[in-house]
């Protein structure tokens, strides 16, 4: 294995958020703040509380996720489009590594970087309401979880696009939409009963609930359900790379 | 050092950019790739390194195949692409550095120091990429290939769109690399440059490998020579007895020549001049020329189309 190679696609990868900084790390934390001061701390105080818990800390666990799932998508579908769009990824391509072994260090890179932005937000969102773990390694499961499975969607969407306009397409136009539609901000439970049936379709809606529940051990679905989804989610961007690695769709023709 | 047998590649447009091409290059050598645009020469060089798929045949560098046992050939190898691609916003220190790292080795700073102030770039290795000219983008793409340390380096077009200077320090480059036993591959569309460099030639066009020769071999094999007579006075005519002997009329109706192979034995470049003496041509100048590679080259594809 050459784990050598995976290491100098990883410190490369961070090295850019590390020039990047106000666009990688702090530009999304602020922007996720924003939404506890406003949503939490201003619109918050007269919401009735959710489950017990008052809605602006009610907020925060889909918040995070809204946070990490964007950013994970964004940081690893750039991380290996630019490349193919500068040319560059010949030297990728022709260096001892396996394509696993390409994606891990693309991916990894991505997924710490968003890893850090969802445990940066969670620090911050301490000083705006208060928050509680209730388990604190189920917590962290679930953001690593999440993080590696969007990064690998990322990646995948940043081999299929050919142009800018692609890259930003499925992350605006689908994801967005299906993480403010899928519980960030309220509970299924309070949708009339039809639209509880659609949600149930949104795959962000499991993720979302099994990581409040690490919280404050409140779900929408149970914790199995949600590890479940999100574990065919990411075994279905494996499948789906494992052909990109035979086929060399996009990378070799 | 490289062998391919029976390799073809056919793009899903249907598009045959290599067919049938078998080639041996030796250790050690430098084998020039001559060829039109879209001859196949980057085609065949982005299959050896793994960037391209082949559509069947078979490759081996060092003895490995370039499928089965990648690691090891790619391992082996160095590639200098056509195009100017490069990291704009790195620096060429942390550049060389990456290259190095994806080929499994561990951080050499003397070596990277090495390779840069080999290639000029010393002083410019905390700059970022972009704030270089293009014959130093050029340099660092060159530096990328070497900091592994290739036993087999290709280059593809190396000099294409380069100073004269930075050209010949390339080619100064090159020899070095022979000298320590590296391999070399380089595809370029200067014939001059393959005559300066090369140990042995190839030429690729539509495809298909037309020749691959020894350049001495080649140029002596199917290089013509030219006896040129500069006459004193306007001819109007050639004399009969000259164009029997086979001299032709330049159309400048100033000078005639007479066209010959180098080896042929029983050429009497004596009874010809005699000749035009007996024709009472008054002689101005006389000069031999061969045939230059580029004119070979010409030549080949002109036939192959």
């Amino acid at each position: 294995m050459n784990l050598r190679g995976m290491w100098a696609i990883y410190s490369f990868e961070m090295s850019r958020t590390k020039r990047t900084i106000t666009q990688s790390v702090v530009s999304p934390v602020l922007s996720t703040v924003l939404y506890f001061v406003v949503f939490g701390g201003a619109i918050g105080s007269r919401i009735e509380s959710v489950g017990g818990i008052s809605y602006g800390a009610f907020i925060v666990p889909g918040l995070i996720m809204l946070s990490i799932m964007t950013q994970s998508l964004s940081n690893a579908s750039f991380g290996i489009y630019f490349p193919r769009f500068s040319g560059t990824i010949y030297e990728v391509l022709s260096s001892p590594m396996s394509f696993w072994e390409a994606t891990a260090g693309y991916v990894g890179a991505a997924a710490t970087k968003s890893l850090l932005i969802g445990l940066i937000t969670l620090a911050t969102a301490g000083f705006f309401v208060p928050i509680e773990i209730a388990h604190p390694f189920w917590m962290l499961a679930f953001l690593v979880l999440t993080t590696i499975t969007f990064s690998l969607f990322g990646f995948l969407i940043g081999i299929w696009a050919d142009g800018f306009e692609k890259l930003q397409l499925i992350p605006l136009l689908v994801v967005t939409p299906m993480v403010f539609l899928g519980g960030a901000f309220y509970s299924i439970d309070m949708l009339p009963s039809a639209w509880q049936t659609v949600t149930m379709f949104n795959p962000v809606v499991y993720l979302i609930s099994g990581f409040r529940w690490s919280f404050y051990e409140i779900s929408d679905v149970s914790v199995g359900v949600s590890l479940g989804m999100i574990t065919l989610f990411m075994g279905i961007c494996l499948a789906l790379i494992s052909w990109i690695f035979k086929t060399g769709y996009r990378l070799k023709q | 050092m490289i062998e391919i047998t029976n390799l073809r590649k056919q793009y899903a447009s249907g598009f045959v950019a290599l067919d049938d091409i078998n080639l041996k290059v030796n250790k050690g050598e430098i084998l020039a790739l001559l060829g039109p645009n879209g001859a196949g020469k980057t085609t065949l060089i982005s299959i050896i390194c793994g960037i391209v798929n082949p559509s069947s045949g078979a490759v081996t560098v060092g003895g490995f195949d370039i499928i089965k046992n990648y690691r090891q050939t790619r391992s082996l190898i160095g590639l200098v692409p056509q195009e100017l691609t490069t990291d704009a916003f790195e620096t060429p220190w942390n550049n060389l550095t990456f290259s190095r790292g994806l080929f499994g080795l561990p951080k050499n700073p003397q070596m990277v120091e090495k390779v840069l102030k080999d290639l000029s770039l010393w002083d410019k290795k905390d700059d970022r990429i972009m704030t270089l000219s293009g014959g130093m983008k050029r340099r660092l793409l060159i530096g990328k290939a070497l900091v592994h340390e290739p036993q087999v380096l290709f280059l593809d077009e190396p000099t294409a769109g380069v100073d004269v200077s930075l050209r010949q320090d390339m080619w100064r480059m090159v020899d070095e690399l022979r000298n320590q036993g590296v391999t070399i591959v380089l595809t370029t569309h200067y014939i001059e440059e393959a005559e300066a460099i090369a140990d042995r030639i190839g030429v690729i066009s539509g495809g298909k490998l037309l020749l691959v020769e020894d350049k001495k071999l080649l140029m002596s094999r199917m290089g013509q020579k030219q006896l040129k007579v500069e006459l004193m006075e306007r001819l109007d005519a050639l004399p009969t007895e000259l164009a029997e002997r086979g001299f032709m009329l330049n159309e400048d109706s100033l000078s005639i020549v007479y066209h010959y192979d180098k080896d042929t034995p029983e050429v009497d470049i004596a009874g010809l001049l005699q000749s035009v003496a007996s024709a009472g041509l008054g002689v101005k100048d006389i000069h031999t020329q061969q045939s230059s590679l580029e004119e070979i080259f010409v030549d080949l594809v002109e036939d192959a189309a």
